[in-house]
């Protein structure tokens, strides 16, 4: 990349990111808009402020690494991937669609800057931890993102997982809990509570950090810090409002899975606009 | 066939620590259960290339997908049942779907776990392996093959699983020289029947072979080491010059070898092929070899098939 953004610049992305999904979305008239626009901001400070990698080598072998275990939200992937370079803009529209690349939930052999393939809940921390395994073994410096729905961590397999990450002291990687709380059935504390998340994950041995998780510079420092972390892996819980930027879409279970109208489509993107 | 037994599981484990030295690559995962899977025996060597995860093996397996990833070739094992049963999910949808280099090598398959009973007793995991798009699938018979497909399915780009057993077999082949993944292996010219084993029932099958030899019934045994991709041209030609066809394999009747030869069968050289397994029902505590007789997989039940 040619320069680093600054907090107003990534803000700006973070819009084009979320107008690359509601394209998505729309284009396939099927998809889940609101949990990809609830970590548009997270996602957006990841590919264009804190990881590095290569869009000209997309399978780099030092390039920092991320798995999006929450993988029905592959538009904001795909948003940022198509921002960042790797493939046209113009492809997102053909999500969803027989024979494209941009399958339902990332597939790491269509599309150069998928690391991993996801969409059964629950698998992608594991996943983490092998890549980030594999980094100490090879004694080499990426570091390895993997972000999980705060629906997602009802899998037993996250908190298989998580002993893992401690276990093996991966302070290579750094976990994101987009922490929106809603899922399918309801809210998260309806369905299933885990509360307190940071407690659990603090008592599985990680570093944990709550922020706010739309906002750019909270994110962005979050990152910093769990950098500084030693010996174990840091887990950040980021509050996010599902559906985050499109007003009508905002906090609403209905959003989970559903694609916008032609006039909820003009209407969103007037908004990002 | 040598008075020698092995437990494939054992020859696993000492493969394995060869295969170490070999290629600096290969890593091994297990889940609390390394000494009776004997990748103990990699662990005591390459202490920093081996992962006990615990007793967990969906995380197990997906972690060594995301090894995969970066380059690593993960051997994960555990007793089959926790290993295609438990974590299904993972291996169809960490492993299989994005084709990683994983080896999944399963031990105690099968009613021959013994003692144990039904729980452990793995009789669905062909089926179930070999379902899966991208999925090599690998039952060996004995120690030189054993050791031979443990270094072999190194060579593979892609996902594999390696089904091993618990109970200690005689050694059938003094080499592997000759052996080639997907090719079936041939053992006598018999034209009054083919008998189709594959894992523990080879050697059973030599056995009823020499038994039914002296009473003037001629049969030759092919050993199903490579079970997808399934060697079509053996199980053809076999259909065309031998009277009779049987099949034998510790696993449910339903999905393993029996229903992948007569899927061969019946698209390209229509014929009756008579199946010996578990007669789809779960297995039980026993003895490895009276359980062997109870299931009439044996080599008495299958020398009764002639009688």
């Amino acid at each position: 990349m040619d320069k680093i953004l600054d907090i107003t610049e990534l803000e700006n992305k973070a819009k084009e990111v979320r107008k690359g999904i509601i394209d998505a979305v729309y284009s396939a008239n099927s998809g889940h808009p609101g949990g990809s626009l609830s970590i548009a901001d997270i996602m957006t400070v990841l590919y264009f402020n804190e990881m590095s990698i290569d869009e000209n080598n997309p399978k780099w072998e030092d390039r920092d690494r991320l798995v999006l275990s929450k993988g029905h939200c592959s538009p904001a992937l795909y948003s940022c991937l198509a921002e960042r370079g790797f493939f046209n803009k113009e492809e997102l529209k053909t999500f969803r669609k027989l024979n494209s690349n941009l399958q339902g939930h990332p597939d790491m052999n269509k599309v150069l800057g998928v690391d991993m393939t996801t969409g059964s809940l629950g698998q992608g921390l594991s996943v983490a931890n092998g890549m980030a395994i594999a980094g100490k073994l090879d004694k080499k410096n990426y570091r390895v993102y993997a972000i999980l729905g705060d629906g997602e961590i009802e899998e037993g397999q996250i908190w298989e997982a998580a002993m893992a990450s401690r276990k093996y002291k991966l302070d290579n990687l750094c976990v994101i809990v987009d922490k929106n709380n809603l899922q399918i059935d309801g809210t998260t504390d309806e369905v299933m509570s885990l509360a307190p998340i940071d407690e659990k994950f603090r008592s599985f041995g990680f570093e944990v950090i709550t922020i706010d998780g739309n906002n750019i510079l909270e994110i962005m420092k979050a990152f910093a810090k769990a950098k500084t972390v030693k010996n174990k892996p840091t887990c950040i819980i980021a509050k996010t409002i599902k559906g985050k930027g499109v007003s009508f879409m905002e906090d609403k279970v209905e959003w989970h899975g559903k694609a916008p109208s032609e006039e909820q489509y003009n209407l969103a993107m007037q908004e990002l606009n | 066939m040598l008075e020698k037994k092995v437990a494939t599981r054992q020859s696993y484990g000492e493969a394995l620590k060869d295969l170490g030295y070999k290629n600096e690559n290969i890593v091994v995962l297990d889940a609390d259960l390394s000494a009776a899977t004997k990748t103990g025996i990699f662990a005591k060597e390459f202490p920093n290339r081996f992962f006990d995860m615990g007793i967990a093996e969906q995380n197990m397996i997906s972690t060594a997908a995301g090894l995969a990833t970066c380059g690593k070739i993960p051997y994960a094992s555990t007793f089959a049942v926790f290993a295609a049963g438990r974590a299904y999910d993972q291996i169809r949808n960490s492993i299989c779907y994005p084709k990683l280099n994983v080896k999944i090598c399963a031990t105690h398959a099968g009613v021959t776990v013994g003692e144990d009973g039904a729980t452990h007793q793995m009789i669905e995991d062909i089926s179930m392996m070999r379902t899966l798009p991208n999925m090599t699938v690998i039952s060996t018979s004995d120690d030189t093959q054993t050791r031979w497909a443990v270094e072999e399915i190194s060579k593979i780009q892609g996902p594999v699983y390696l089904r091993l057993c618990r109970l200690a077999t005689p050694i059938i082949y003094e080499n592997s020289n000759n052996f080639q993944i997907g090719k079936s292996i041939q053992i006598g010219e018999g034209i009054d029947a083919t008998i189709f084993a594959t894992g523990v029932t080879v050697s059973e099958t030599l056995k009823a072979k020499e038994q039914l030899q002296n009473r003037g019934i001629n049969v030759r045994v092919v050993d199903i080491h490579t079970i997808k991709p399934i060697d079509k041209e053996m199980i053809i030609k076999c259909a065309k010059e031998t009277k009779r066809l049987i099949s034998v394999e510790d696993h449910n009747i339903i999905g393993g070898i029996g229903s992948a030869i007569a899927e061969v069968l019946t698209e390209e050289y229509p014929c009756r092929l008579e199946r010996m397994g578990i007669n789809d029902c779960f297995g039980k505590s026993g003895k490895a070899e009276e359980l062997l007789e109870y299931f009439k997989i044996d080599s008495k039940a299958i020398i009764e098939k002639f009688l």
